[in-house]
């Protein structure tokens, strides 16, 4: 098989064993560093594109490099390297020591060397022999895109594959010595829609983390007839009409409604910058008591799962908002240095070449005890979003998203189709207007930029109502 | 290594291979940044990075590609391996070949090369900065956002064929972005970025006054009343726009039939006479500027849009021979090659006759939309389809008087933008991303609280 060519035959990082990060690590604290963390990284990535009905690109990649951190009170300085050798390693926390102005300081952090070795990557080392081949994948998404041709109204077709494959070692002055390694894959199909002056697009992207074998499962004929049932509803949809109403927020990605307008502001990097409303509220009501929020680190293969986060923490489960209550913030090792939160297992970086910050990871609206029936019978005007789009938050807690499919409810009931509407609001007056949260709530998985990167998260919630927001439209 | 060894070891460790024919393009760079947190160091950060991008082609002329930030020995011999195998899914219906401009005289700017003034110069600026901008204005409490950085790379692309492009250059960047909040009212918040060659380059003073200027004034915001409004679009937001929309001027993106453009549009008239754009990735104010593209190909000044008419396509070297033309210096490296513009030039044409000069943002007394900034790009334009629905910082002008705008978000068509576009005002500006003056269209959509 091809595959087993492309593919790594070893997951290697060279010289890089645990006498030479006690070694880098001694080094840092005795030129007067608080506290010194390593993360090196090797991976192995491959993608894969078919248009129509051929395979237009394949893109192998691979790398290594690593990031070193040096905190002294509380500000720290970050260095990354793609040299792994003593020198290079050695060269870099010089460099951050030199950064942060404490060469020879004579208050100096304790290390007493690294505690045990955890390996989470024990029973992972086999995944990248698992995982499908490049002929396989080619093979399943021209079938895919295949499945997209229904009728000529289809413009053109795409299907795409990537598979990260991460393997990291992460070493720090209080003893931490970790090991993992991390699989993600993900596959989406798109398409384009034309009649006369009429265009849609349609999209949908699956993934999973940890799951070498989930590509072979992937249900391809049910996701392009998701995918074409979506153009061709929206192919004549008129634009919404701009203004204030009540919106039930479909299940699965909806959950990106809780990911911008909240969870953002529950990162301890927003408390930092002072960018959250959300600082002082702790054990405060700020969303409708429907309203219980969960973070948590493994939900099996969702995105967003980790075994052990980028600072080597074994990710907890993060209960947010209880009943309304704001119960937790999602902390770092910085956040908990500068803020006082205590680390959740929250610690992420989309790679070698980011500091570690505080991220969500699967993120969710608990389910409630309503139908979908109930929520969109509630409303006698007013739009049901099926299918959301990407979203922003700001500064200032102003929070946006696009609808990708949208109907109108008439009189408790799904009328037209209509296109064109982005949602906006601002955190703290939406969340005490989410007032009915129905009993089917599903996961989807997603990527999240911020301040340390693109990371794979998961989003999810049952579906919702919002009793009134601003819809933007024409 | 440096990029001649570099190539050297490519070539023969290909030879070894029995690989005839191959390209790379390599970056290597430095780049140093601080953020600051009330009079404090934040995060300092320094990165030395790689990467290195190897295609070769097989016996059958189809390529193969591969990506890496290992260039050692093992570490290219693994790429070529890579690329070569990966080569076997070559995509057989579009052909790649080198750039047959990859061997022209490039236009190299003098790059006004800057030294490193290293991170501790860095933190005292951005400290005083921060300070200054937080002594502005009594409403300014926190200044969240904000970083200084300088950067130094080599951009290296070399072909089988003895093609050899190497460029060096430094880049320096500064952000604030303030927040101001003021009793019993919402925050506003609002920002402002510098560029220059190197530090030394950047004005500080003006990066702080832009900053404090736009954030303070929108401290008395009200909403605005959903409705159809004439809108003048800043310099800043209508290269945004036009950014947004660039696939109507990209081939790669015709021929994916992702772009309201086809291969027949050459002609098409698309605005009032009155409108020229061009793509200058050259031009003198272009910091980010490059010589080459990742294919080799010199980059050029380029006409994209004549008297309103569509006058070119933006073009890598499969899509120019695809289209019986040459590349425009466009192409990114890939797999599948990218094609994307570099600094979009924005002016009014001498055709001008039809334009309503009364309409100045600084003189005129009717009502209006200005459109500061636009937000969420990536989430509120639909390229494919030329809808957008985007929220902006911006103002209601009424009679004489402005007013902040709460919060509100515009919605149309990039057709009927550009149909309906009323003025363009004499004075262009230079940002960041491109030069633009302001541009004044009639009713758009704005969607607001009231």
């Amino acid at each position: 098989m091809l595959s087993s060519q492309i593919k790594s035959n070893e997951i290697v990082f060279g010289s890089c064993n645990k006498d030479l990060l006690e070694e880098i690590i001694f080094y840092g604290m005795e030129l007067g560093a608080d506290f010194v963390e390593i993360f090196v990284e090797n991976t192995d990535n491959s993608s894969v594109l078919a248009e129509e009905d051929f395979i237009t690109s394949v893109s192998p990649s691979f790398g290594k490099g690593a990031g070193i951190r040096i905190f002294k009170d509380k500000k720290d300085g970050f260095v990354c390297t793609n040299d792994l050798t003593k020198h290079g390693l050695m060269r870099s926390v010089s460099q951050a020591i030199e950064m942060l102005d404490i060469t020879d300081n004579k208050k100096r952090g304790v290390f007493n060397g690294l505690d045990k070795f955890r390996d989470y990557s024990l029973s992972k080392k086999k995944w990248i022999n698992e995982v499908p081949s490049i002929h396989e994948i080619s093979e399943k998404l021209l079938v895919s895109t295949k499945s997209l041709k229904k009728n000529n109204k289809i413009i053109t077709r795409k299907g795409s594959y990537s598979r990260n494959l991460q393997e990291v070692i992460i070493a720090s002055s209080d003893g931490t010595y970790v090991s993992d390694i991390r699989l993600h894959q993900t596959v989406g199909l798109n398409v384009i829609a034309s009649d006369a002056q009429y265009r849609s697009s349609g999209s949908r992207r699956f993934g999973s983390s940890g799951m070498p074998l989930e590509f072979r499962l992937w249900d391809h004929e049910k996701a392009a007839n998701d995918v074409f049932e979506s153009s061709m509803n929206m192919l004549y949809a008129d634009y919404v009409d701009a203004g204030q109403m009540p919106v039930v927020l479909a299940n699965k990605f909806g959950g990106v409604i809780f990911h911008e307008a909240c969870g953002h502001l529950l990162e301890t990097t927003q408390i930092e910058r002072g960018t959250t409303p959300f600082e002082n509220k702790l054990n405060e009501k700020i969303a409708h008591e429907s309203v219980t929020a969960i973070d948590e680190g493994i939900s099996e293969g969702s995105f967003g799962s980790l075994s052990v986060d980028d600072e080597g923490m074994e990710p907890e489960k993060s209960v947010l908002i209880k009943d309304g209550i704001l119960k937790k913030f999602i902390s770092d090792r910085a956040g908990e240095l500068r803020t006082g939160h205590k680390r959740t297992g929250s610690g992420r970086r989309q790679n070698y070449s980011f500091a570690a910050a505080s991220r969500m990871r699967n993120t969710y609206i608990a389910k409630g005890e309503h139908s979908k029936e109930d929520l969109i019978n509630s409303i006698s005007d007013g739009l049901y979003c099926k299918s959301m789009g990407g979203g922003s938050v700001g500064a200032t807690g102003q929070f946006n998203f696009a609808v990708e499919e949208g109907y109108l409810i008439k009189n408790g009931k799904l009328t037209n189709p209509v296109k064109g509407a982005t949602l906006i609001g601002e955190a703290k007056e939406v969340m005490p207007k989410i007032s009915m949260c129905g009993n089917d709530l599903e996961l989807a998985p997603g990527f999240c930029g911020s301040i340390s990167g693109s990371v794979n998260v998961t989003v999810g919630q049952p579906h919702i109502k919002v009793d009134s927001i601003t819809v933007g439209g024409r | 290594m440096n990029s001649k060894e570099i190539t050297t070891q490519i070539s023969e460790a290909a030879d070894s291979l029995n690989l005839r024919k191959w390209d790379y393009g390599a970056s290597f760079s430095n780049d140093y940044s601080v953020q600051v947190d009330n009079g404090e160091a934040k995060q300092l950060k320094a990165s030395q990075k790689q990467i290195l991008t190897i295609r070769v082609w097989n016996e059958s002329n189809l390529v193969g590609i591969t990506t890496t930030s290992d260039i050692s020995e093992s570490g290219i011999k693994k790429a070529l391996n890579q690329a070569n195998i990966a080569s076997d899914f070559g995509n057989k219906n579009e052909r790649t070949e080198f750039s047959p401009l990859a061997k022209d005289p490039i236009e190299v700017k003098d790059s006004k090369k800057r030294n490193p003034v290293g991170i501790k110069k860095l933190l005292t600026l951005l400290r005083e900065a921060e300070v200054k901008l937080l002594e502005s204005h009594e409403s300014i409490k926190s200044v969240p956002y904000n970083g200084l950085s300088e950067s130094f790379y080599e951009r290296v692309y070399a072909n089988s064929d003895g093609a050899f492009r190497s460029y060096t250059k430094s880049q320096a960047a500064l952000y604030l972005y303030a927040r101001a909040e003021e009793k019993n009212k919402k925050p506003r918040s609002s920002g402002s970025v510098k560029l220059g060659y190197g530090v030394d380059d950047i004005d500080i003073e003006s990066c702080i006054k832009d900053a404090s200027n736009k954030t303070i004034s929108h401290l008395n915001y009200k909403s605005i009343k959903t409705d159809k409004y004439l809108i003048c679009f800043s310099p800043e937001s209508f290269l945004t726009i036009i950014n947004a929309f660039s696939s109507m001027f990209n081939a790669r993106s015709i021929l994916d039939g992702v772009s309201l453009s086809n291969k027949n549009s050459i002609g098409e008239k698309l605005s009032t006479e009155a409108l020229n754009i061009y793509d200058d990735g050259l031009h003198e104010k272009n910091i980010s500027s490059s010589p080459f593209d990742g294919e080799g190909t010199p980059t050029k000044r380029l006409c994209l849009i004549n008297k309103g008419r569509l006058e070119n396509f933006i073009h890598s070297e499969s899509t120019a021979r695809i289209f019986k033309t040459i590349p425009t210096g466009h192409a990114g490296l890939g797999s599948k090659v990218s094609v994307s513009p570099d600094w979009i030039v924005v002016e009014k044409s001498e055709e001008n006759s039809d334009l309503k000069t009364s309409l100045d943002h600084s003189t005129y007394e009717g009502e209006f939309v200005y459109i500061e900034e636009l937000n969420a790009i990536h989430a509120g334009v639909r390229a494919s389809q030329g809808s957008f629905s985007l929220p902006f910082d911006g103002w209601l002008y009424k009679n004489g008087k402005k007013i902040s705008i709460e919060s509100a978000t515009v919605a149309g068509d990039i057709k009927y933008l550009l149909k309906n576009i009323l003025n363009i005002e004499s004075n262009q500006k230079v940002t960041t991303s491109g030069i633009s003056p302001h541009i004044w269209v009639d009713e758009l959509s704005i969607t607001g609280d009231a």
